[in-house]
């Protein structure tokens, strides 16, 4: 991570003090883990001392000071997963993995770690894969959590869950609805762009599905790139004030059928996004 | 100015007093470790504990950061309040058994037992080298880092830091690395040899490991004549 990066970071949370908590989750977020020269460069930048960054980085659990695997097996020791069996959990995944608690795999794949209370007490014992609560485990169900966890548990089952549904928009300017009939992906129609990256622009086909990432385009867009979308029938381009919150590009505002409106990341590979049904981000 | 009664005599001091600074003026003695002037109170020994309100709602605080209030009446000496001293005393001396400056705190306050486990720590996290690193010297060089039973006192990554001008600041107020005592009866660890003004050398089959640390030690001065 350069010095430029760091100084966007700061630039988005005011460089005020205050903010440091955030500004080092959003550097995990991005690293994985909070290297030693980003800590000094954070601690120059912000005008802090590299001690009360230190302080702050090594307090708390959720912050890691050494490289983490691709995924992160977090299993609760709190008092409730303890007596319901957590430790037999923890001992489990230790033996399939083949590690300590607070160690990485050699082939960086997982990182393996205790914790003391997740707050879902009623869950125990509750495992935690790459922020996918497990509840209920037993000790034979761990083998499986693991195979889901190397097959990606960001890969969303479309059938079985509940928070995808999918919605109906339109255009914010012109409101004809976005909506491709001819098209299907993930079994319903699509969201149908105008999309334009680097001198190309195409067709973008977006799932409807909230909470569904699928996407079929005309061009391949490289990752990282942020696009511009515009509507295919009035041609104005769909932008708004709002900035992500994930990576600070421009959101791609939508008006969503029955009122509201969805909020979409335009960075390729980014999955920032927000829904308003309450109507209130229309005025 | 801010009225209060500390032991039943009353006295007015300006808004912002520390009730410390309240009693020292009258001349109640409270006994300190973490607290030293021209350092910010921060509250981490607990030995300076005073008793305030009266009743069901009396609750002991630390007088080093409590700020005087209006009619407040405060017992710096009350049995509750040596109580948790001496209590508190003797957890000091489980984490920090060697160190003299609480093995003196032990004597002065009658403690003569140590019922906890000892376990030679070098530090009581009492942060004065960390504040006098930070306030006196300006330099920040070390800090707290980790939490709960983790928590400890360095630089950051533990490496040598490049702000740290090696001034000594840290170590010389430190009640815990300095002077060590080497006590005569290791399991006991609460002599009192240090403070009861018996020289360890007058009797030397009685502490015979110990250290002596009066220079020129008067019984030996006495001895030569």
């Amino acid at each position: 991570m350069s010095s430029a990066e760091i100084a966007s970071i700061l630039e988005r949370h005011n460089r005020g003090y205050g903010g440091l908590i955030a500004i080092l989750e959003e550097i995990q977020a991005q690293y994985g883990y909070l290297p030693q020269n980003v800590l000094q460069d954070v601690a120059e930048q912000t005008g802090r001392s590299l001690v009360d960054v230190y302080g702050v980085a090594t307090f708390y659990r959720a912050f890691s000071l050494k490289p983490r695997g691709r995924h992160l097996i977090s299993c609760c020791l709190g008092t409730a997963c303890h007596v319901r069996g957590g430790p037999g959990i923890a001992e489990e995944i230790s033996r399939q993995l083949g590690i300590q608690p607070g160690s990485n795999t050699d082939d960086m794949e997982f990182t393996f770690e205790t914790v003391n209370c997740l707050g879902a007490c009623a869950l125990g014992p509750v495992v935690v894969v790459d922020g996918r609560y497990f509840p209920k485990v037993k000790p034979s169900a761990v083998k499986d959590i693991i195979e889901q966890a190397r097959e990606g548990i960001g890969r969303i089952q479309i059938e079985s869950d509940a928070r995808v549904f999918p919605v109906e928009v339109s255009c914010a300017r012109c409101n004809h609805s976005l909506m491709d009939q001819r098209h299907v992906i993930d079994g319903y129609p699509p969201i149908r762009v105008t999309v334009a990256f680097n001198n190309t622009h195409g067709r973008l086909l977006l799932s409807s599905l909230y909470g569904s990432y699928s996407v079929d385009s005309e061009f391949d867009i490289p990752p990282n790139t942020v696009v511009n979308m515009f509507c295919p029938h009035c041609h104005a381009e769909l932008i708004g004030a709002a900035n992500c919150g994930e990576c600070g590009a421009p959101m791609v505002p939508m008006i969503v059928r029955g009122g509201g409106m969805v909020q979409i990341c335009s960075r390729k590979g980014c999955k920032g996004h927000i829904l308003d049904l309450g109507g209130s981000a229309l005025s | 100015m801010i009225s209060l009664t500390i032991n039943g005599l009353p006295v007015t001091v300006d808004k912002g007093t520390t009730i410390l600074e309240a009693a020292k003026f009258l001349g109640f003695p409270i006994p300190t470790l973490c607290h030293m002037d021209g350092l910010e109170p921060y509250g981490a020994c607990r030995l300076c504990v005073v008793e305030i309100g009266e009743g069901n709602s009396a609750r002991l605080v630390t007088s080093c950061t409590y700020r005087a209030e209006e009619g407040l009446k405060v017992r710096t000496a009350s049995n509750r309040v040596l109580r948790a001293r001496r209590m508190i005393i003797e957890l000091l001396l489980g984490t920090c058994p060697q160190s003299k400056v609480i093995q003196d705190l032990a004597s002065a306050h009658g403690v003569k037992r140590q019922r906890f486990k000892q376990e030679h720590e070098d530090c009581i996290l009492c942060g004065l080298c960390v504040r006098m690193c930070k306030e006196q010297m300006a330099a920040k060089a070390i800090g707290f880092q980790g939490r709960g039973e983790n928590r400890r006192i360095g630089t950051p990554f533990d490496i040598k830091s490049e702000v740290c001008r090696l001034c000594g600041g840290c170590i010389y107020v430190c009640p815990a690395c300095q002077l060590r005592c080497t006590y005569n009866d290791p399991d006991k660890a609460v002599c009192g040899g240090c403070a009861n003004l018996t020289p360890p050398c007058v009797e030397k089959e009685k502490f015979d490991d110990m250290m002596c640390y009066m220079s020129p030690c008067v019984a030996c001065e006495i001895r030569k004549e």
